[in-house]
């Protein structure tokens, strides 16, 4: 049968940029639906009933959700250009640091993000802290995992470029380089990444969409 | 792969929280021997803290020293190293993938909304949060259908990786039945889910693990009164 590899993605959305670098990474020809997220075509919504969201990779008509179900997906169907090590235990530990980055981190980012005044500077220690410790996860390595990208690298890179967006849109520095030497250089490092360097969505545009993000949250406090 | 001796293999955890069972029944599945090291409920021991410092939470593997956190990595990291046992995780790359966005759907999703029913206050808002429950679980008994293909497990015809990442929960499960009077997995809603509850307590590496409901039920009163909280995680 050939192979047929769709991806539902929207321009901007970071969880399915992830499946773009993996399927880029590894040399997967596919084709893209861009969807509209005021007005999600009836395909993404059979092809993912239960979350109704981008990104869904549909492989020879058989859909797969979730960006860390739909990397651990590549990466068990195609075996050139790993992203997760061989053995076990560095295994489970990028596992365990890709999961920290989805239900802790970016979490308390976000957070920083879309409060503003005595909220805002509640929610920054929290943000520093798990800053702290996935910089710590950086110690003697160019990437998470090594001195090529992998998953950890994978699942945070996003971070790794639109931090100056959420940056600029706050007026705030979170990745201050004297703080997060380790960070700044990796995200310099990712940056020179050719599939990553490549597949960046467009800055001003995201400086702007992310402006009015924050501006919905602050005024009604509740997400679109 | 060389003989591991009791204490290359522990386990931080305590007996009534599911997540800890996740590990327990794989390492029975691979007929891995473990020193099996209880946390006390209130306080948290210097090796969890010092082994989980990120999240300073059970379970913990400690594997010939090394510390595996989280509990549906570890299942993972059992399978990956115990390889000659019987397989948890589908061979088959797209079942695969279809276990673990259940796994993540029923840890993301479906176990809050079962946390909602203890938390929710006055009839009107249990009865909400009961429902929500029950549609979590309709959606689970169709996935069993399609992942089972008419065998007993999620996994076929032995446990696998969903049936160990929902099934952890029917202590709990029986527990806010009891307590709520009513029915959460029910014959006429999830049947199929009600037939593999009891074969799944039944297993052979579940038995043993998996609390008595009554037991659990006193556990949960205690808990209770000492936190005002639902369930622990």
């Amino acid at each position: 049968m050939a192979e047929e590899v769709k991806l539902f993605r929207t321009w901007s959305s970071p969880f399915a940029l992830r499946i773009v670098w993996a399927l880029k990474l590894k040399g997967i020809q596919y084709e893209t639906i861009f969807e509209d997220i005021s007005n999600k075509s009836p395909l993404l919504l059979q092809y993912n009933p239960v979350y109704k969201k981008v990104p869904v990779l549909v492989h020879n008509g058989k859909p797969v959700s979730e960006s860390l179900v739909i990397l651990e997906y590549i990466e068990d169907t195609w075996k050139q250009t790993p992203l997760l090590p061989e053995d076990p235990y560095e295994r489970a530990t990028a596992r365990f640091w890709a999961k920290f980055v989805d239900d802790k981190l970016m979490p308390s980012i976000w957070h920083v993000f879309v409060t503003q005044g005595k909220e805002q500077d509640e929610a920054i220690p929290l943000a520093i802290e798990n800053l702290n410790l996935i910089e710590e996860q950086l110690k003697g390595k160019k990437f998470f995992s090594g001195e090529t990208i992998g998953l950890v690298d994978i699942a945070f890179g996003w971070m790794g470029n639109l931090i100056s967006v959420l940056e600029m849109v706050t007026g705030l520095k979170l990745i201050d380089a004297e703080k997060f030497p380790l960070l700044q250089a990796w995200m310099q490092n990712l940056s020179d990444v050719q599939v990553i360097k490549e597949n960046w969505p467009p800055h001003d545009k995201l400086v702007s969409k992310f402006q009015a993000i924050r501006e919905t949250y602050l005024a009604t406090g509740a997400p679109k | 792969m060389a003989a591991t001796t009791t204490s290359d293999v522990r386990l931080i955890g305590a007996w009534p929280s599911p997540f800890v069972m996740r590990a327990r029944i794989a390492l029975n599945i691979k007929s891995v021997d473990y020193e099996f090291l209880q946390e006390q409920l209130g306080s948290k021991s210097d090796l969890l803290l010092k082994s989980n410092p990120v999240h300073k939470k059970i379970p913990v593997l400690i594997h010939s020293d090394r510390p595996i956190c989280e509990s549906l990595v570890i299942v993972q990291y059992i399978d990956d190293v115990w390889a000659s046992g019987p397989s948890i995780l589908p061979s088959d790359p797209y079942d695969c993938a279809i276990a673990r966005f259940w796994a993540a759907y029923i840890d993301d999703k479906w176990f809050p909304s079962l946390s909602g029913i203890a938390r929710a206050q006055g009839e009107e808002a249990k009865k909400a949060a009961i429902e929500q429950v029950v549609e979590g679980l309709v959606l689970l008994e169709d996935a069993f259908l399609k992942c089972g293909k008419g065998k007993a497990f999620f996994g076929g015809d032995t446990i696998g990786y969903l049936d160990i990442a929902l099934g952890c929960y029917l202590g709990w499960i029986r527990v806010t039945e009891k307590m709520n009077n009513m029915k959460l997995l029910d014959e006429a809603k999830t049947p199929n889910l009600v037939t593999w509850a009891d074969k799944f307590c039944g297993d052979g590496s579940v038995k043993d693990v998996m609390p008595e409901t009554d037991k659990l039920a006193e556990f949960a009163k205690v808990l209770m009164a000492k936190f005002r909280a639902p369930p622990p995680n």
